[in-house]
């Protein structure tokens, strides 16, 4: 390196006329004109203030997002609606009149809880499994263009909030439908959504730093989600049926206070009328506050970490 | 200010050399405003040939070396060093896979560096938005799309959207910025991206292969573009085959081949060489 740098000054004095620069090694240069390093990571404030800056770009990433979905289809638009709602039917059909695991609930108190269930453990999922892809799939605009990589999970967990408020007009509707009218306790939703939006985004910014690494996780996490979904009581109530199979203290305490059953559970204490307190794990709010804050807080400054990495190899 | 580059580099011609970085030795009163310093880059890639991919023999792979199983690297930029400065504009060339891209990638800071840094004035940007547009969606949005991506405000990009239309001449023919950018041509829409793409100002710029699209119009208006944004920025560098639109362009090149800085001088002298080289 220092070789390098000699030859050139001594070339350069017989050439150009001396300047006080010459002699100097390249990172004392860098210094004297105010020269960064490129590509280094900045400082965690500074990085928030960043993506502050592209907030803009982060929400029309993520709407331009959705809209691309399905602007191929006839239906167009529709289908952000009509997807969730399909989706509802095959679980209806499949868990309400074919296995029948309502567990003692009415029919017009199971079908919403089921709805609300497949429709908030979907946003978790979905906000996890884009995470998973949104370095690695995205390595072209890694590579091409300069914004706080962080931009990406956000935006596509940003873009799963939009399309939950899609489907929960579908939810509406079931619940009206089964009798379920909007009352004072809908409110609550407002918290649950943030805070589970929190932790979504959290858990996209782990996933996006681990799929960074290792892109394989992509294929397996599919396989993780679904046995969280079977065991964070999406067709079934979870505190009966632990309750009922005799689960020990520890085990039933940990599958009820994990965050997915948490916003579930709230979400159906929220809309759902004869829905009540029995259903819900101890401390719960206190749980999905937690939730929220360690995975959001923590989410973030993991992927941070790891900022100048991102699009390599 | 890019003549008197010119001079100054021309009259250093005298005594450069092929591989020398003499046009980097600093003269008084230039600022220096990107500076490489025994700059190397490798990637690595997954799912190389070795032990044909299958799926035992990647399991064994895994189980015997735990931490790069069926990993390859390729050493894409071997220790380059120069220095360039406030308003020269430099030329890139070299056969492909000589580590152009790669090396203005670095200097992008989109590349992390295996060794050796790079030091930078500000921000450089490449010049390409092309993996921020989506093509289900209109003209339009993209214009928008790309802005953001690129870092300018809402504002910003309403004081220019008008401009940027314009200049791609995609309504020339009709209403298409309203379409969808996947029912474009392929040189609309290479037009559209040159347009969204140049409407930023840079203080240092670097410009992949740009030039080569569009018709013939639009290319003399993208040069006339390129000579503008030149003057607005600190610093140009510009990767491209076509050598007449380097010397339209540049006064100063660096040559790379195989990863190393084979020649850095002005740049009738390192095209002559690089001609006689590749035998044209």
């Amino acid at each position: 390196m220092s070789t390098v740098s000699e030859t050139t000054h001594n070339s350069a004095v017989a050439s150009a006329p001396p300047s006080p620069d010459d002699g100097l090694a390249p990172a004392e240069l860098a210094a004297k004109y105010g020269l960064s390093v490129s590509g280094a990571r900045v400082s965690l404030p500074e990085y928030v203030r960043q993506m502050w800056g592209r907030r803009h770009f982060i929400l029309a990433f993520s709407q331009a997002k959705l809209t691309a979905q399905y602007s191929q289809a006839k239906l167009g638009q529709l289908w952000q609606v009509a997807t969730p709602l399909l989706n509802a039917a095959v679980y209806f059909f499949i868990f309400g009149l074919l296995l029948k695991s309502n567990r003692n609930m009415a029919h017009d108190m199971y079908i919403p809880f089921l709805v609300t269930g497949v429709f908030v453990f979907t946003f978790t999922q979905n906000s996890a499994m884009a995470g998973v892809r949104a370095i690695s799939g995205n390595l072209g605009l890694v590579r091409a263009l300069h914004f706080p990589r962080a931009s990406l999970p956000i935006s596509f967990s940003l873009q799963q909030l939009q399309q939950l408020l899609f489907s929960m007009i579908v939810l509406v509707i079931v619940l009206v439908g089964f009798g379920h009218y909007p009352s004072l306790a809908w409110l609550l939703i407002l918290p649950v959504l943030a805070l589970q939006f929190v932790f979504n985004t959290g858990l996209s910014l782990i996933m996006a730093r681990l799929g960074a690494k290792t892109p394989d996780l992509a294929q397996l996490l599919p396989f993780l989600l679904r046995t969280w979904m079977y065991a964070s009581g999406v067709m079934y109530p979870l505190a009966t049926t632990l309750e009922r199979a005799g689960a020990s203290g520890w085990i039933s305490d940990a599958m009820l206070g994990n965050p997915a059953a948490v916003y579930m559970d709230l979400m159906r204490y929220a809309l759902i009328d004869n829905y009540g307190q029995e259903y819900l794990p101890p401390h719960v709010w206190a749980l999905a506050l937690g939730w929220a804050v360690v995975f959001g807080v923590g989410g973030f400054v993991y992927f941070w970490k790891a900022e100048e990495q991102y699009g390599r190899g | 200010m890019a003549e008197q580059t010119l001079d100054e580099t021309s009259q250093a011609s005298q005594t450069a050399q092929a591989d020398l970085a003499a046009q980097a030795a600093p003269a008084a009163g230039r600022i220096p405003t990107v500076i490489a310093d025994d700059v190397h880059i490798v990637y690595r890639v997954n799912g190389g040939p070795r032990g044909r991919g299958s799926a035992t023999a990647a399991l064994s792979r895994i189980l015997r070396r735990k931490n790069a199983p069926g990993m390859r690297e390729v050493h894409a930029v071997r220790g380059v060093t120069f220095m360039a400065y406030r308003g020269e504009s430099i030329g890139l060339i070299g056969s492909n896979g000589s580590g152009k891209s790669t090396l203005l990638k670095a200097v992008a800071g989109l590349l992390p560096t295996e060794r050796g840094k790079v030091y930078t004035d500000g921000q450089p940007s490449l010049l390409g938005v092309n993996a921020a547009l989506m093509n289900d969606l209109t003209g339009e949005r993209n214009v928008i799309l790309g802005g953001l991506a690129m870092g300018m405000s809402r504002e910003q990009i309403r004081e220019r959207y008008e401009g940027i239309v314009d200049f791609s001449g995609i309504n020339e023919k009709g209403d298409f910025i309203t379409l969808p950018m996947r029912t474009y041509s392929s040189g609309m829409a290479a037009r559209l991206r040159f347009s969204i793409a140049a409407a930023k100002d840079h203080d240092v710029l670097m410009i992949d292969e740009a030039l080569a699209t569009g018709d013939r119009k639009f290319q003399k208006r993208s040069e006339a573009r390129i000579r503008e944004l030149r003057k607005d920025a600190g610093t140009v560098f510009l990767v491209s085959h076509n050598n007449k639109s380097i010397r339209d362009t540049c006064d100063r090149v660096l040559w790379l081949e195989k990863g190393e800085l084979l020649m850095d001088g002005p740049t009738d002298e390192v095209i002559k060489a690089y001609e006689k080289e590749t035998g044209k």
